[in-house]
């Protein structure tokens, strides 16, 4: 610790790139936030279907079909995006010793991202999806996406273009991987399936081949980074082997890019091979992971009853690890016989998006947030209710879920049990993970009401004096001229 | 650790890769897939779907019945017993677009829907109240494909036969839109039962008939159902 090179340019340099970063990254969190409670609005509307279809059926607009692509466009590209690009930039500007470039370039980018998002989901709910998944935003929205995210990419590259620091810390390399995999597989992606239509199942791989490389590559990098960042600064600890994250690194572009086609799907028959050797493979950069996080972290994990920041990111740590085996386990052939087309693989990707990356990306900001407004701070305790809100909604969602599947994919496999009684089977799991969805909206409210109290704290400490100091200033003048 | 370029070549060729295997290699293998002619019976598979049912593919595209319903058979033996008589090859989807392989079984596989026995009163009713004819059903409703309405002085054709607790108030009726027409006659288009080169139907199930007992060789007498 007291090897650090001068600590008073970098507290300088710290401050200089927070301040780069205020509105910004508040314009970024602060609607990624509003985004994230919205679609866990729409997510427990679809999961109360489950106890009465008829629930809100009258209409088009909130029919089951539209209202869950909804709800999950929402947390990935109204949340998980935007929030890990926030902390994309964050973290560039505060490791490179410098302040991020082109802000308001970020303003005007993160503003007509919130637009093509809002765009995309009333095309989701009003009857344009695409019908793939994670790409169910229409050919009118996802070019605003795009293009915004050009902005915000730019910045951030110059960010890292004018770092002072030379060397490069391993969250860097991910940030760039993430920033470099996302517009790739997202415009190659739609063009092929809006703009130059392939034909046929090609659809479905180019599909499958993107929301693979959206989540596991490119989310798995903006976490890993969080991750690896954090996890040191939280702890007060160096990461444990910056060789071993480095070769989770390679690892995870090179086998976790080729997941995502299902034993039996109907294309080639190498694909989904390929695939499945994919996933097995990537138990190593996972093993690689947990091994990391696990030496950084001896003996320090009871830090997490005081700290709610360390605590989402260890519960991310946690979940990245349980997914990651669920996965390369379901990809296997004889397991995806049975757990294929279950609800076990819709547990699996909610652990992914929300227990792991989400959760990750709540410990980023709750350290980054109280930073960037000067004098600024969150509710210890909203925090600390959010946590357990989401904590606990994960596994309420997600273990009924899984065990629900399970329990679906074996009735399903039995040829004489009638299909409506498979549905009925799995009816008491689903109904018991609304309450994990119920939770997890209640959680993320709390993260908005946080958010408005800093807001409102900061607004009191500043706008209000400034508003009186220029409403009372009239008597004076009043005073003189008559 | 400061060597950027390399990094970036080395991110470049993982992506780059997967991108020429689970993208490009596809596009070259299939991407100019054409009609093949079915193995048995010599008709040309697929025939793109008519006009009507086309739309269907549409509605249910936007409503997201995807979200619930596959409709792909693996090759395995509880998919082959429960939903098709073969494993879904990419032929089957050729004219498809979206593709609307489904990733969840909430609801049943619709790989070969029109193979079983349903009358499109059946399925109209289906959409209309699913809980009508399918009782316990998580399904959930789609009245607004449906226009509730005035009864004129006769009922009109099309008007949907509903029993006791669906049906609406005496001297209204409910008349299917042109969407729910089209979603039904893309249901009774569903299909993907054909003899390919890739995908043969398996033989008949050893025949326990008359001829059983003989000495016969079982193969001979099965190849006179061909």
């Amino acid at each position: 610790m007291s090897a650090l090179p001068a600590p008073q340019p970098a507290l300088a340099a710290s401050a200089e790139s927070d301040a780069s970063c205020r509105v910004p990254l508040l314009v970024l969190f602060v609607s990624a936030a509003l985004w994230l409670a919205l679609g866990s609005v729409f997510s427990l509307i679809a999961s109360i279907k489950f106890h009465a279809p008829a629930f809100l059926a009258g209409n088009g607009w909130l029919t089951y079909g539209r209202v869950l692509p909804a709800g999950a466009n929402a947390l990935l590209y109204g949340f998980a995006l935007p929030a890990g690009l926030g902390v994309a930039l964050w973290l560039l500007a505060r490791l490179g010793r410098t302040p991020l470039a082109w802000p308001g370039l970020v303003v005007v980018a993160a503003l007509f991202w919130n637009f093509g998002v809002a765009t995309g989901l009333l095309g989701i709910l009003g009857g344009d999806t695409t019908g793939f998944a994670w790409l169910e935003m229409p050919r009118y929205a996802w070019p605003l996406l795009f293009t915004a995210y050009l902005g915000i990419g730019v910045s951030a590259l110059l960010t890292f273009y004018r770092r002072r620091v030379s060397g490069l810390y391993v969250s860097q390399w991910f940030l760039l991987a993430a920033l470099f995999w996302f517009p790739w597989v997202y415009s190659t992606a739609n063009v092929l399936l809006t703009c130059v239509p392939v034909r046929g199942v090609v659809q479905a791989a180019v599909a499958w081949w993107f929301a693979n490389n959206l989540g596991t590559v490119c989310l798995g990098f903006f976490g890993l980074a969080a991750i690896f960042y954090f996890l040191p600064k939280l702890t007060g600890r160096p990461l444990h082997s910056l060789y071993l994250a480095m070769f989770a690194f390679w690892t995870l572009a090179l086998f976790g890019s080729w997941m995502g086609v299902a034993p039996g799907s109907p294309l080639p028959a190498w694909m989904p091979a390929v695939s499945t050797a994919g996933a097995v493979l990537c138990l190593i950069p996972l093993l690689a992971v947990a091994v990391n996080c696990g030496h950084t972290l001896a003996g320090e994990t009871a830090r997490w009853k005081s700290d709610t920041s360390f605590a989402f990111i260890l519960f991310g740590v946690a979940a990245w690890t349980v997914a990651g085996v669920l996965g390369a386990v379901t990809a296997i052939p004889e397991v995806s016989a049975l757990t294929h087309f279950t609800w076990l693989e819709r547990a699996q990707s909610q652990l992914f998006v929300f227990g792991f990356f989400a959760m990750t990306m709540f410990g980023a900001v709750y350290h980054i947030v109280p930073r960037l407004v000067p004098g600024g701070a969150l509710c210890p305790k909203m925090m600390r209710l959010h946590f357990w809100c989401a904590a606990l909604g994960t596994i309420a969602l997600v273990l009924p879920l899984a065990v629900g599947g399970v329990v679906q994919g074996l009735a399903l496999n039995q040829p004489d049990t009638a299909f409506t009684d498979t549905m009925k089977l799995t009816l008491p799991y689903l109904r018991v993970s609304t309450l994990g969805d119920l939770l997890i909206a209640v959680g993320n409210v709390t993260l908005v009401v946080n958010f408005g109290y800093l807001l409102g704290n900061c607004c009191r400490a500043c706008c209000v004096p400034a508003w009186k100091a220029v409403t009372t200033r009239p008597p004076q003048p009043a005073g003189a001229t008559p | 650790m400061n060597r950027g370029p390399l990094i970036f070549l080395g991110l470049f060729f993982a992506l780059a890769s997967s991108w020429y295997g689970m993208v490009l290699e596809p596009q070259l293998e299939l991407g100019r897939l054409v009609e093949t002619n079915s193995v048995s019976a010599g008709e040309t598979y697929p025939v793109p779907r008519p006009g009507q049912a086309n739309q269907g593919l549409q509605v249910y595209r936007a409503n997201g019945c995807v979200e619930c319903h596959s409709q792909q058979v693996r090759p395995t033996p509880a998919d082959l017993e429960r939903w098709g008589k073969r494993r879904t090859v990419a032929e089957d989807y050729l004219y498809d677009r979206p593709v609307p392989l489904g990733a969840q079984r909430v609801g049943p596989d619709l790989a070969n829907l029109a193979l079983r026995p349903r009358t499109e009163a059946w399925h109209l009713a289906h959409l209309y109240a699913p809980r009508s004819v399918v009782p316990g059903s998580t399904m959930p409703p789609y009245p607004f494909l449906f226009e509730t309405r005035k009864r004129g002085a006769r009922p009109s054709p099309d008007a949907l036969q509903l029993p006791a607790g669906f049906a609406p108030p005496p001297g209204w009726e409910v008349v299917p839109k042109p969407e729910a027409n089209a979603l039904v006659a893309y249901l009774n288009s569903l299909k993907a039962d054909a003899a390919l080169f890739d995908a043969p139907l398996p033989l008949p199930p050893r025949a326990t008939n008359a001829v059983a007992g003989t000495n016969a060789p079982a193969s001979a007498t099965s190849r006179q159902h061909e």
